[in-house]
């Protein structure tokens, strides 16, 4: 269980995350959700202790991290797949980490072996490739055996193959009971992995629920209606209460329904004694309702770019 | 031109020359500015004392121009940079013109303030700036910079590597110069032909104050004269550069 | 966290990579090899004493900070000191381990290079009686070893203030060698400041009345201890420094 209460990071006048409050639960995939440059990472490190928080407080099963005794054993992450020493080989970067926290060398075999990298595990990691840096990088989060992981962005720059080890081996840590939180700035990516999203944009929380209902409301579905009696329908609609937009669709008339089911506008149209020559549920893309939702919280806009570096909270 | 141009901007985005600059200026004025206030009581100011301390400018901006290369290797930028001028020889001269004419000017500008803070404050000794010997340790100190910027350049493509070249850059001049002269009977003709040990003399031989500034480097009598000395100086630092080049237009980048 | 676990964990670190390997070869070397040249180029017949074949101690101390600094730099710079935290949250303990292996390894080094100096000087040069009869001959060449164990810890304490190879090299080697001679050309108060130099006053313990200094405060034992008080008092620093910094 990871309890994150009002925490806000400034660096000057910047402030990447701001009053930031989720909790992540055991036995699921939690997707850490945003843009790039959302504050995902900061929070990501100040739940590690590695960077100190402006205010608020991060707990680990209740306890702050710097409070853990051997920490591995509670809290795995693979934060950035680089931060190994290039001339050091595998296995010595996982020994050292081991010894830190009484591990036995057993478990440096253990996980090398279950990320597939036990053939290579004497070479040195700076000529791995960014897949194989990613497998040792997970090595080390399993090292301790922990309860809780945490991913950074694992599936970046990775092949097809690589993407569908690293969704199977999280959903197989959260199907252990193991808490895991998974950033990404994919919403398709986290469709596929996560049962549960944190979303955040610009460093503030904009919702945590469960994928499916996030994306039920972020693609925000529409129901397009074809009739040859638009004024009635339009009328019994507005008589509900539902609102009705007016679209040319392949050069036909068309009413476009939202914020209630098909079902129910069938239900209207039949009591009305309306034909109906269409009636179908419209879903948007999914990245494009992301994107929307998350449009005010974006710091860097593509068109203005080049400009808004710093300026960008003050937006 | 375009080669320099782009090694201009290079040099000048990213921080650490600006704050190479401003250290190299700040210690050795500053320094001089300590001597100087101390040594006002005794009236004993000279030309060369106000230059003694041009060394930390020099070593501050060796480090400068070894991390010129070393950091285009540790970032990967100088596959970018033989990628879109694939003449090596060219570029890295560019590179090293620049970073050279940079020390030098810095050290210029070192070399005058530190003799200005130094007639401003010791007002007891008749500071002049006369004769060509006096124009020499002065003004001298920016072509030293220049050469021994190259040197650096040099070094740096050869190592390609920050920690081991800015070792080599400070420890040969300030200690393996120094102690080479330790050793008895040869140590002290050895030391004579040491490349920084002859930049000094350039600076410093014939001088008023020659045998204080030759205690400094702990060198004794040298067998040849300040112009042949920048000259030896000159051909060790180009001689490096060539031999750098060579081995980085043969080698993988 | 146990302390033989910690160290362990950075003798792995530090030995896992060759440039350690190098530094402390180089470290070893070159005094013996200093003290090889100083001993072949003497007159056969006149006696060299002990601290004349120690000379080159100033090499390998360079090596030292250099090797010690890197310890720290490189972990900095690879993002390893991240995961050092991530596996030690308390920070001091590690650092502190690190320190402790560090020095460690650069005693045992001095330790080497003194001896091998020594060694080699006696058996090129049998008409000096050369050997660690007297305080100052002990102090000599066993005293690098402990020279050297505060020096590492400076230099793991400016790694760790600076975090960025370069810099801490700069740093580290300019000031003895620059800064610290440097010192004594300022009339009337230069020589007085330069004997609270630390590098000088390890010097003056190693080198008794043939150190720079010319009319000495501290005796050679308590120069010593200055030195190492300035180390430890600057890994105080280092340490508060770096627990409350963001990683």
């Amino acid at each position: 269980m990871i309890e994150v209460e009002h925490l806000t990071k400034r660096y000057g006048r910047t402030v990447a995350v701001d009053d930031l409050s989720f909790s992540v639960r055991p036995g699921r995939v939690t997707g850490f959700l945003g843009p790039n440059g959302a504050g995902k990472s900061t929070t990501m490190r100040m739940i590690l202790g590695l960077d100190r928080p402006t205010s608020g407080t991060v707990r680990i099963d209740g306890k702050p991290y710097r409070e853990l005794d051997r920490p591995l054993t509670r809290v795995g992450a693979l934060l950035d797949a680089k931060w190994v020493h290039p001339n050091r080989s595998a296995r010595a970067h996982l020994r050292w980490m081991a010894r830190t926290n009484r591990l036995p060398n057993r478990r440096v075999d253990e996980v090398l072996e279950t990320v597939g990298l036990s053939g290579v595990a004497d070479r040195r990691a700076g000529g791995f490739s960014l897949g194989m840096s990613q497998r040792l990088g997970i090595a080390a989060a399993l090292l301790g055996d922990p309860e809780i992981l945490m991913f950074d962005e694992p599936v970046n720059g990775l092949d097809p193959e690589g993407i569908l080890w690293i969704r199977q081996i999280m959903q197989r840590l959260a199907s252990e009971g193991r808490t895991v939180l998974v950033s990404s700035h994919l919403l398709s990516e986290m469709a596929q992995t996560a049962e549960e999203l944190v979303v955040i944009g610009r460093g503030k929380l904009i919702r945590q629920c469960g994928t499916a209902q996030f994306v039920d409301e972020a693609s925000g579905a529409t129901i397009r209606v074809r009739t040859p009696q638009v004024e009635r329908l339009r009328g019994a609609l507005h008589q509900e209460g539902i609102e009705v937009r007016d679209e040319v669709v392949d050069e036909l008339p068309t009413l476009v329904v939202a914020g209630t089911s098909s079902e129910r506008v069938g239900e209207i149209a039949a009591a009305q004694g309306v034909v109906l020559h269409e009636l179908s549920v419209q879903r948007g893309s999914l990245e494009q309702a992301f994107l929307q939702l998350t449009n005010e919280a974006v710091e860097y806009h593509a068109h203005d770019g080049a400009t808004t570096g710093n300026e960008g909270t003050d937006r | 031109m375009t080669l320099l141009a782009v090694e201009r901007i290079k040099l000048f985005s990213t921080r650490s020359p600006w704050w190479c600059v401003v250290v190299a200026v700040g210690l050795t004025v500053g320094f001089t500015a300590l001597m100087s206030g101390f040594a006002n009581e005794q009236g004993t100011v000279t030309v060369g004392f106000t230059q003694f301390s041009y060394q930390f400018g020099l070593m501050v901006l060796m480090v400068m121009a070894v991390l010129a290369v070393t950091t285009e290797y540790r970032f990967g930028t100088i596959r970018t940079t033989f990628q879109t001028a694939p003449n090596r020889a060219a570029v890295l001269t560019a590179k090293a013109l620049l970073v050279a004419v940079l020390a030098g000017v810095v050290a210029l500008a070192a070399a005058f303030l530190s003799f200005w803070v130094s007639d401003l404050l010791a007002t007891n000794s008749d500071l002049s700036l006369s004769g060509a010997d006096a124009w020499r340790n002065v003004a001298g100190t920016g072509l030293v910079a220049f050469l021994a910027a190259v040197l650096s350049v040099a070094v740096g493509i050869l190592l390609r590597q920050s920690a081991a070249a800015v070792t080599v850059v400070l420890v040969w001049p300030l200690l393996v110069e120094g102690l080479v002269s330790l050793i008895p009977r040869i140590g002290q003709d050895i030391q004579s032909w040491m490349p920084f040990v002859a930049a000094h003399h350039f600076l410093f031989g014939g001088q008023p104050d020659s045998a204080e500034a030759a205690m400094m480097m702990g060198m004794s009598d040298v067998p040849y004269g300040p112009w042949a000395g920048i000259a030896y100086f000159g051909a060790i630092s180009v001689g490096l550069f060539v031999v750098a080049v060579i081995t980085a237009s043969r080698r993988d980048a | 966290m146990s302390a033989v676990n910690l160290i362990s964990a950075e003798s792995i670190k530090l030995f896992s990579t060759r440039s350690p390997w190098w530094c402390n070869l180089l470290a070893m070397v070159l005094p013996v090899g200093f003290a090889t040249a100083a001993v072949l180029s003497w007159p056969t017949d006149v006696p060299i004493s002990v601290t004349e074949v120690q000379m080159g101690y100033q090499f390998g101390m360079m090596l030292v900070l250099v090797m010690a600094a890197l310890a720290v730099t490189t972990e900095y710079r690879f993002g390893t000191m991240r995961t050092t935290f991530q596996a030690v949250p308390g920070r001091s303990s590690a650092l502190l381990a690190k320190t402790a292996l560090v020095a460690g390894v650069a005693g045992l080094v001095g330790l080497v290079a003194a001896l091998g100096s020594l060694g080699v000087a006696s058996v090129l040069h049998p008409v000096s009686d050369l050997g660690l009869g007297t305080a100052d001959e002990l102090r000599a060449v066993l005293g690098v070893a402990p020279v050297f164990v505060f020096s590492a810890v400076i230099a793991v304490a400016v790694g760790l203030l600076v975090r960025q190879s370069a810099g801490a090299l700069a740093l580290l080697l300019v000031w003895p060698m620059l800064v610290e001679p440097l010192v004594s050309v300022i009339p009337t108060v230069g020589e007085h400041i330069q004997q609270w130099m630390p590098f000088v006053a390890a010097d003056h313990f190693l080198r008794g009345e043939r150190s720079m200094i010319a009319d000495p405060v501290l005796s050679p034992a308590m120069a010593l201890a200055y030195f190492a008080a300035v180390s430890v008092g600057l890994l105080a620093v280092a340490l508060v420094v770096a627990r409350r910094r963001d990683a």
